[in-house]
């Protein structure tokens, strides 16, 4: 693992750009800035090209022989198939208006961490290899040559992108950068040059149905782990079921959540919360992965591994899909699934048995995402919240990437953390909703040897949680993606120290109040409850 | 480089002309022969590249939504910036390109000491933007009086709002002056960035400074050299009417500024000023956010290798027997 410089030593950032152009500035790999490359098994497993040992650090990657013709062929047949590619390689008039919106360029000053020039480096392949005008005049049209320095150069930079999509939310003509990283991702993984943080999930995911490969006992096994939890703090026994026929809703949380600290807690709300409207739901351990990291690969990967949800809920005959708390998990439910993998003809459109109400928006798709689903119990009236029980927590929300620039969900969430919360403090208005800043760790890039890139891409973000730990005492960050639960504590520790980070559902779990529960003494953390001053319920 | 470049090359051009009419005598050639070339070659470019643009598909229905989704009716949705309607799009894009509401969104971001990172009003480039492509319309359009007789009287009531201001007996064209002035700050402000003039390629300069010398001739000729306007209609009518001819009396300084027109055509199509037909286009912006509740179809949607249930079942059928989950094969 890298060595992670002191906060103070990190913020020493030079925006000015250096006097040399950036195609005379060769790649440099630095310490933890860049992941570990993928192994050759990871790579077998799915089938993808070229597997290999290899590492950045060498000379030699070990390209295919044919490597340059398998970029062009692959970037010819890309432009074929994707006009948003077409467009953005034409049309940027390098304004530079996105140039400070990317958290990697405020945290770097690295300035092919400019979205433009991030673009830039695959356009200026382009323009040589399919313009005239690149053809022509080399250069001074801002065309070049492609080389093996100009492949480490793509790895070190499209892997330094978290596809988060705040660039094009500037632009004015939403040139969106995060496209263009896929789509670079996929020819450089046509090379077999992916990074073992994505491709081993990708393998784990294919083969066994989730992220770290937990085989279905043992994924049983964790969650009724869970259920004693819940039990300890409330007395209650919650029975949540696995691959069960006739179920009306397929439950697909992201499998972070079944794990990780603080995940577990999110996971313990979503099942405190089924039980106690008695919801007829399961749990699959085919499909126990909401999350896609195919989709940090390319889309085929992206389609291959997201076609375990529909196969299944189809297999199980349940009437719709329930999913959890995940960011690019909903990025691909949202914007691909349906046309990737449906029509989900054999699925009803999701309607809540609890209230009644028609989930209009997912008719299609036929996947409601769990904020919704709870944000509308809460309105219908159909939990007893104390929101009292969450008095500990003075909280910000992050909204993450995609479900905010891929979906648009801002209000689900802050209508439960109002209703479950009674202290709850906004950032910033140019670092959340639309223009939240991403956590830095995104995209797969939330590794331990790059943990210097991940300090710095976040540093936007923690520096609007410090303004409200500072102005409003907050001590919780709470958000709605696994990713985010697993990479934001490491991220406050560093530069916020003394602020944790939840999901919403943990904070449901502990304000919903069930049915013949027992006088809870703690939080679902095993946290001292505040006594409140009515000494109401403690 | 590129700056000192794209200027080299706008003086030589400017030379060219100057020369060509000047010493070689080459009228027919600069007034009629270099205009017709150019404007089929924009005709021909534009229709290429949108052409191009419209052959490759748009597979995956990708918005950037800037503001709620359209979920559950008691939650006011962002209709414009997350349209979910064809008449959300609409009004999205015309706000976009009516008003580069986008780029309206531009705020500086800085790291203070602390550290800090501070956020300031930066709308100046949204501005300038604005005035230098409103202005340049309306300079188009004014335009247009020399192309046709009678004139349309659309085109008579812009010159006359645009040329409100007397000084003297003379109109003053606003547009003109604002469009000067307008690229003027654009030019400085990509030279003056440090950032914008790092990624500056000569085609982003030429372009501005090809608009600076036009606008720049352009008023030279109306308030100073006092043009032949009689003169220049007639030629204007004959090429609009294919019927050319190139009459006495047109000074050099008119040719100047016809053949940097003719330049700046045929540049069009292979340059970055593309994007005037790009943003319609573009997926992020011109398409709803309704992909959960209609289905968007992708032409080459194509069957992958996926791991099926069975395949899974078969390897983990026993420990999924110990701990009693269900199995489709006992
Ligand atoms: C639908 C029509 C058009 C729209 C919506 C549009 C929009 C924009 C926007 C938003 C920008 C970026 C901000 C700025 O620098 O102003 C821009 C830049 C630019 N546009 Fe356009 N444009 C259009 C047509 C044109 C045309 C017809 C030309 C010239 C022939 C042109 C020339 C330029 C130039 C030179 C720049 C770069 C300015 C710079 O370097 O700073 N545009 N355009
Ligand atoms: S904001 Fe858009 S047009 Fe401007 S430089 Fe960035 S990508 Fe190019
Ligand atoms: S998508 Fe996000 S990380 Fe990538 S260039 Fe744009 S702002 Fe930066």
């Amino acid at each position: 693992m890298a060595k992670v410089p002191k906060p103070e030593q990190l913020v020493n950032i030079d925006h000015k750009p250096p006097a040399k152009p950036w195609m005379d500035m060769p790649v440099k790999f630095e310490e933890g800035m860049w992941c570990y490359a993928a192994k050759p098994e990871s790579l077998e497993a799915v089938g993808l090209p070229n597997p290999r040992k290899w590492s950045p650090e060498e000379e030699d990657w070990k390209l295919p022989e044919n490597w340059k013709e398998v970029i062009f062929e692959g970037l010819r047949e890309r432009l074929e198939k994707y006009r948003s590619l077409r467009i953005f390689m034409d049309i940027c008039v390098r304004c530079g208006a996105c140039a400070d919106k990317c958290h990697f360029f405020l945290g770097t000053g690295d300035p092919k961490n400019m979205p433009v020039l991030r673009a830039e480096l695959l356009r200026s392949i382009y323009r040589k290899e399919f313009t005239v005008a690149g053809k022509l005049l080399g250069k001074m049209a801002g065309a070049r040559e492609l080389t093996e320095d100009v492949v480490k150069e793509w790895f070190y930079y499209f892997f330094q992108c978290t596809q988060c999509r705040r660039c094009s939310v500037f632009c004015p003509y939403g040139i969106d950068t995060a496209e263009i990283t896929i789509i670079a991702r996929e020819l450089l993984n046509l090379l077999g040059c992916n990074i073992e943080w994505i491709a081993s999930p990708v393998a784990n995911c294919y083969k066994k149905g989730n992220h770290l490969g937990i085989q279905p006992h043992a994924l049983k096994d964790m969650v009724e782990m869970l259920a004693d939890d819940i039990e300890d703090v409330t007395g209650i026994r919650v029975e949540p079921t696995f691959n069960r026929k006739g179920a009306e809703i397929l439950f697909i949380p992201p499998s972070g959540d079944v794990f990780a600290d603080p995940g577990i807690y999110t996971f313990m709300g979503y099942l405190m919360l089924f039980h106690e409207i008695g919801l007829d739901y399961t749990l699959s351990t085919y499909a126990s992965e909401g999350g896609n990291f195919g989709s940090f690969t390319s889309h085929e990967m992206m389609k291959r591994l997201n076609a375990k949800m529909y196969a299944e809920a189809e297999r199980l005959g349940v009437k719709w899909i329930l999913g959890g708390e995940c960011g690019h998990m909903w990025r691909v439910v949202h914007q691909y699934m349906n046309t990737m993998n449906g029509p989900a003809d054999f699925l009803e459109e999701p309607v809540s048995p609890i209230t009644g109400t028609k989930f209009e928006n997912a008719k299609s798709t036929k996947m409601v995402h769990i904020v919704e689903f709870t944000a509308d119990l809460i309105r219908n009236n159909k939990l007893k919240l104390d929101p009292s029980r969450n008095d500990h927590f003075r909280i910000t929300f992050h909204d993450s990437c995609n479900p905010a620039r891929a979906m648009g969900l801002f209000e689900e969430p802050r209508y439960i953390i109002k209703n479950t919360c009674n202290y709850f403090y906004e950032m910033p208005e140019e670092t959340i909703r639309e223009k939240t800043f991403c956590c830095g760790s995104g995209a797969g890039l939330n590794a331990e040897e790059n943990m210097v890139m991940r300090m710095k891409g976040g540093l936007p973000r923690a520096n609007a949680v410090k303004y409200v730990h500072e102005k409003y005492d907050v001590n919780t960050l709470t958000c709605i993606c696994a990713v985010d639960r697993a990479a934001l504590p490491t991220l406050m520790n560093y530069w916020v120290p003394g602020v944790s980070v939840s999901g919403v559902h943990e904070l449901v779990g502990n304000a919903l109040i069930m049915k013949g529960e027992k006088q809870r003494t703690t939080n679902l953390r095993g946290e001292p409850l505040l006594r409140t001053e009515d000494g109401g319920d403690v | 480089m590129g700056m000192g470049l794209s200027a080299l090359l706008v003086i030589a051009l400017v030379l060219l002309a100057f020369l060509g009419v000047q010493v070689a005598g080459l009228q027919f050639l600069f007034g009629v022969v270099i205009p017709y070339a150019a404007f089929f070659i924009f005709l021909a470019g534009v229709v290429y590249r949108i052409v191009k643009w419209a052959q490759s598909p748009v597979p995956f229905r990708i918005p950037t939504t800037c503001g709620q989704q359209k979920s559950l009716p008691w939650i006011k949705s962002n209709k414009i910036d997350n349209p979910a309607s064809t008449a959300g799009v609409i009004a999205r894009m015309a706000l976009e390109v009516l008003f580069f509401r986008s780029l309206f969104r531009n705020v500086r971001a800085e790291l203070k000491d602390g550290p800090k990172i501070v956020y300031t009003w930066e709308k100046w480039l949204w501005l300038a933007g604005l005035l230098f492509h409103w202005s340049m319309l309306l300079v188009i359009i004014r335009h247009l009086r020399f192309f046709a007789d009678p004139i349309p009287s659309f085109v008579k009531v812009i010159s006359s709002v645009d040329g409100f201001f007397e000084i003297g007996l003379q109109h003053i064209y606003v547009s003109g002056i604002i469009l000067l002035l307008a690229v003027t700050y654009l030019f400085i402000r990509r030279v003056a960035i440090p950032q914008v003039r790092y990624i500056s390629l000569l085609s982003d300069y030429f372009p501005l400074l090809v608009i600076f010398t036009l606008a720049l001739t352009g008023i030279l000729m109306r308030y100073f050299m006092r043009e032949n306007v009689v003169a220049v209609k007639q030629l204007a009518l004959g090429l609009a009417t294919f019927n050319p001819t190139v009459p006495e009396g047109i000074s050099v300084l008119f040719y100047i500024h016809l053949f940097l027109v003719s330049v700046l055509f045929a540049y069009f199509p292979f340059s970055k000023l593309v994007h005037m037909g790009g943003i319609f286009l573009s997926p992020t912006r011109n398409l709803p956010n309704d992909s959960r509740a209609r289905r968007h179809i992708n032409p080459w949607n194509y069957p992958v290798e996926v791991h099926s249930y069975e395949e899974y079942e078969d390897e983990f059928r026993q420990v999924m027997k110990a701990v009693g989950i269900p199995v489709e094969k006992e």
